[in-house]
């Protein structure tokens, strides 16, 4: 089990989302940035859909009380134990009574946090996502404790796979044509394609709203379906690029779609963040 | 049935999106229904999802679609089958409403920019069968069609903050029920005590695309009585096997 001393900004249970139920309106949710919530789990030898902490910025303090072994992978969020700086990406055994806090935000922003075995919370819907309505909290609060597994500790302190941190620097988010790409006149594409856009305040795991307008007459669509990363183009002028908890159906024109990996990379972008655009043949 | 001629279209590294033409109309409703029909009935290698909307069929494959084409053209020859086994049965559910100014908190508001008397808007509401869809905006949420010009009103500029679970609503051309809490911008004129979407449920939401839905209005002293019976399990959805 642990312990939720702090719940950090925004910590939430996430796994690789609830993709059975989404013709009944339900949104697919799962960690922001799925490729380093995996790897989290692959290095520790988990399963694939073993769930983690997703940790948004400002990191939690946990306790554990037992002994286990632990990764941190995706923003750099400067991670403790104790007293003792830890590494991202590197295998950590810990002790009963041992503490997880974190620093100051170094790099990206939202950091995974994986135990051997995964947390233990409930599953709803073939998920242990957490989501407003659909489980009972929909982020960790003070006082929460979760179950994990006890597991001695690992002696191999090198795992054959590696994670390399790299992309968290990058800032080109590669897209496809959306639906309704055709919709776009020169000038609107030459702006998407050209310049470089802002993450706006508006970002959160629904939707990274962008800073500057694309000003547009496109009509709206009678409502369809959407994903996570595509990306809409609203009356006003604002790119609304849908993450992992979007809903299922909109009515903005579809403009662009992002690649997995380019969700996974905006997931590390917090507000005031340059990004730019580069479209990609299917 | 109608044929209807249809675009296919790449959507991201693993969804391909079928378009209908850009209307929204219960022969188009039944041409998706007919497809994701075939569909589920055939063997996909790997694991597929299948969402649909008013005029489109979105199809997820599990891993990265190898040859897009080839998939199209796979999706058009399962579109050619003739016979479709279909075991489908459609519902009309009667969806208990209470109409009190208590609930509907916009009604005075419609009655007067419409000039319509507020019974006259309650039966308008309650007269009309609505088909549901689809569903999405919220888990559980219907998208029903055919909502009486006389009670069309247009979406509040500014959203509410928090609409009540239940909460009967008019956006526009449509109306719908918020199966849970949460900000909106539609027009509350009621309240039903049903449950539209329960976790707990192995299938969380009684309704699907194509049944029906009609609204039958109830005194509050009946709505409380309906609530407490879902409290304890005992309320059976009246409900009645529709053919079309």
């Amino acid at each position: 089990m642990i312990k939720v001393l702090h719940p950090g900004f925004y910590t939430t249970i996430q796994d690789l989302g609830r993709k059975d139920f989404q013709h009944l309106g339900v949104p697919m949710s799962g960690a922001m940035d799925m490729h380093a919530a995996k790897m989290a789990n692959a290095i520790l030898g988990n399963d694939t859909d073993c769930a983690v902490l997703e940790i948004t910025m400002v990191g939690p303090k946990l306790e554990f009380n037992c002994e286990t072994n632990i990764i941190v992978t995706g923003a750099n969020l400067a991670p403790k134990i104790n007293t003792t700086i830890v590494k991202n990406n590197t295998l950590i055994n810990v002790n009963k009574g041992d503490i997880l806090s974190f620093g100051t935000p170094i790099n990206g922003f939202r950091a995974y946090l994986a135990v051997t075995g995964g947390f233990q919370s409930e599953i709803i819907l073939n998920s242990r996502s957490m989501y407003q309505s659909i489980t009972k909290a929909s982020k960790l609060n003070k006082g929460d404790e979760i179950k994990i597994h006890t597991k001695s500790h690992i002696s191999k302190k090198y795992s054959a796979i590696k994670m390399d941190s790299n992309y968290l620097n990058d800032h080109v988010i590669s897209v496809f044509k959306g639906p309704e790409f055709h919709l776009m006149n020169n000038e609107q594409l030459n702006k998407l394609f050209n310049q470089e856009f802002t993450v706006s305040k508006e970002n959160n795991r629904m939707a990274y709203q962008l800073q500057e307008l694309v000003t547009n007459n496109l009509k709206g669509i009678i409502t369809s379906l959407v994903l996570p990363g595509t990306v809409q183009l609203t009356p006003f002028g604002k790119l609304m690029v849908l993450m992992r908890d979007c809903q299922t159906t909109g009515g903005y024109p579809r403009v662009l779609q992002l690649l997995e990996a380019s969700i996974n990379l905006l997931s590390q972008k917090r507000v005031g963040d340059k990004i730019k655009f580069k479209l990609k043949a299917l | 049935m109608k044929k209807f001629k249809l675009q296919y279209k790449p959507f991201g590294e693993h969804s391909i999106l079928i378009e209908w033409p850009q209307i929204i109309s219960e022969n188009v409703l039944k041409s998706v229904l007919l497809y994701k029909q075939k569909l589920e009935n055939f063997e996909f290698k790997q694991k597929v999802y299948i969402k649909f909307a008013y005029n489109s069929i979105l199809i997820s494959y599990n891993s990265t679609i190898n040859n897009i084409y080839d998939e199209i053209l796979t999706l058009k020859a399962i579109n050619s089958i003739d016979e479709v086994i279909d075991k489908s049965v459609f519902k009309m559910w009667k969806i208990p409403v209470c109409y009190d100014l208590e609930f509907g908190l916009d009604l005075e508001k419609i009655s007067n920019k419409n000039n319509i008397e507020i019974p006259e808007i309650i039966h308008a509401h309650t007269s009309t069968i609505y088909r549901v869809y689809f569903l999405g905006f919220l888990p559980g949420f219907l998208y029903l069609g055919g909502l009486d010009k006389k009670i069309h009103f247009p979406r509040k500029s500014t959203p509410r903050m928090q609409i009540e679970k239940g909460a009967v609503a008019i956006g526009g051309s449509q109306t719908g029920i918020y199966p849970n809490e949460s900000p909106g911008g539609w027009n509350i004129i009621g309240s039903t005590p049903i449950e539209f979407f329960n976790v707990q449920k192995e299938n969380p939401c009684f309704a699907k695309a194509g049944d029906k839905i009609q609204f039958i209005s109830v005194s509050k002293v009946d709505y409380d009585q309906i609530a407490s019976s879902i409290a304890t399990h005992d309320y059976i959805i009246e409900s009645e096997v529709i053919d079309d």
